[in-house]
């Protein structure tokens, strides 16, 4: 097979299997969480209410197409574009197995970081230009809650660089021969989970789309499928998240006897499942305990971890 | 390590905002229409809206803002010495312990103005931010 077509082939494949585990997530999701909450969930379109996902999307586009007449146009329909395109962007990097990746970029992990933060347009764009005060404040809040993660998110993964010496996933993934990262950087591991479910706003970090107090925040004036772009997008970024904890903390594809890409895909799914069940668990914190978080308790920690990590690595070279 | 080929990454990003145009033109095509009496108002629980929603916000996102801009901007220097750890050396650490100082005394400060604590709060007393009229 010449380079050319299993790089296309790669392309393809990747983006089809992203979209469809970020549908497929929606049924996932909720199947898990009726589960833990002692009920059914969707159970009735095709066995085990697998179908939903398609019943949802045809529902979705054929739903108006709303674009309210005092909001501002261009952006309003450019915010959600902007969502699925960030999130799905940053799966180019996201090395599944060895030589499946889109673009083995050498700063791979800095490109990663790149595409979360301009993730942060789509929801303020969207908050301001519908022009209704609970998106403008579900938008404010959502710039104001992903900024101040963003800061300790790069500054939690500086130790697996330290460790790899490189900012490229497949190297890094390599490096773990050894040990797993997870272990030397568990504190790592914690404060990017907790950046990570604060930069995809999932419970218990929603504060922007509160529904009791802000209907749905940002996209309270969406409807019809720029509404589920979205969802897509949300579900994109948690599967992006778990790949990415799975890729710098849990050896990536490294794993004896399956092929790599099935423990990459197996490692994955736990990890969501893992994101699902907090989500089952936790309650909402309020809006100053959240900022609080971050700025006070993560940010110093994310330091420490950077100190310390740095001091062990070079006392043993 | 040899340069990536960087064509692929196009060809993917092509293919991603072709699939993000085409949701949005593919719901504008399939999408109803309708006209009722109130959806050209804003949707604010059923209360009739009054004003736009330009409104002042609270000059606490903007302070957020602007710590995003110092602290990111310094954890970029940080990025570029974990790359480097091993060949910075013992040097390269002790310089950046002490950038990693004057970062956390910045903080430190920040901290004991009340510029980190969201809304009005009244722990602690000085002469902070919090007292020279900016609240949420």
């Amino acid at each position: 097979m010449s380079e050319a077509i299993r790089a296309i082939l790669t392309v393809v494949v990747v983006l089809l299997a992203v979209l469809t585990v970020a549908g497929g997530l929606v049924w996932v999701e909720r199947r898990l969480l009726a589960l833990w909450q002692d009920r059914y969930g969707p159970n009735r379109v095709g066995p085990f209410g697998v179908l939903q996902v398609l019943a949802d999307m045809i529902k979705l586009f054929t739903k108006e197409d709303w674009v309210p007449p005092f909001a501002d146009r261009a952006v309003f329909i450019l915010a959600p574009a902007i969502m699925v395109t960030t999130s799905l962007l940053s799966f180019a990097v996201v090395a599944f197995a060895p030589r499946i990746v889109v673009a083995d970029l050498n700063i791979g992990l800095l490109y990663f970081l790149a595409m979360s933060s301009l993730g942060v347009y789509g929801v303020v764009l969207a908050g301001w230009s519908s022009d209704n005060k609970y998106s403008l404040l579900g938008g404010l809040r959502a710039a104001g809650q992903m900024l101040s993660y963003e800061v300790f998110m790069g500054l939690s993964l500086m130790g697996v660089v330290m460790l790899a010496g490189s900012f490229n996933l497949s190297a890094i993934v390599e490096a773990q021969r050894r040990i797993w990262f997870f272990i030397p950087q568990i504190l790592g591991l914690v404060i990017f989970a907790v950046a990570g479910l604060a930069e995809t706003r999932r419970i218990p970090f929603d504060l922007p789309e509160a529904e009791n107090e802000l209907v749905a925040g940002y996209h309270a004036e969406y409807s019809g499928m720029k509404f589920g772009m979205f969802f897509l997008g949300e579900y994109v970024g948690i599967t992006l998240i778990s790949a990415m904890i799975v890729s710098l903390f849990f050896g990536g594809w490294l794993g004896p006897w399956l092929p790599p890409l099935a423990w990459f895909v197996l490692k994955t799914v736990v990890v969501i499942a893992g994101f699902i069940l907090v989500r089952a668990a936790l309650p909402r914190p309020r809006y100053d305990q959240l900022m609080a978080l971050g700025w006070k308790v993560m940010l110093p920690l994310a330091l420490l971890n950077l100190v310390v990590t740095g001091g062990v690595v070079l006392a043993r070279t | 390590m040899e340069a990536p080929v960087l064509w692929p990454w196009v060809l993917y990003c092509v293919a991603v905002i072709a699939v993000a145009v085409g949701m949005v033109l593919v719901s504008y095509v399939l999408g109803e229409r309708h006209r009722g009496k109130a959806s050209g108002d804003p949707y604010e629980s059923g209360i009739v809206s009054t004003g736009s929603a330009r409104l002042r916000m609270s000059v606490k996102f903007y302070l957020v803002a602007v710590f995003f801009v110092v602290f990111d901007l310094e954890s970029a220097f940080i990025f570029t010495w974990a790359i480097c750890v091993r060949q910075a050396g013992w040097a390269g650490y002790v310089e950046i312990l002490v950038f990693i100082a004057v970062l956390v005394a910045a903080l430190a400060y920040l901290w004991r103005e009340g510029a980190l604590d969201w809304g009005a709060g009244t722990r602690g007393k000085g002469s902070g931010i919090r007292d020279q009229g900016i609240r949420d």
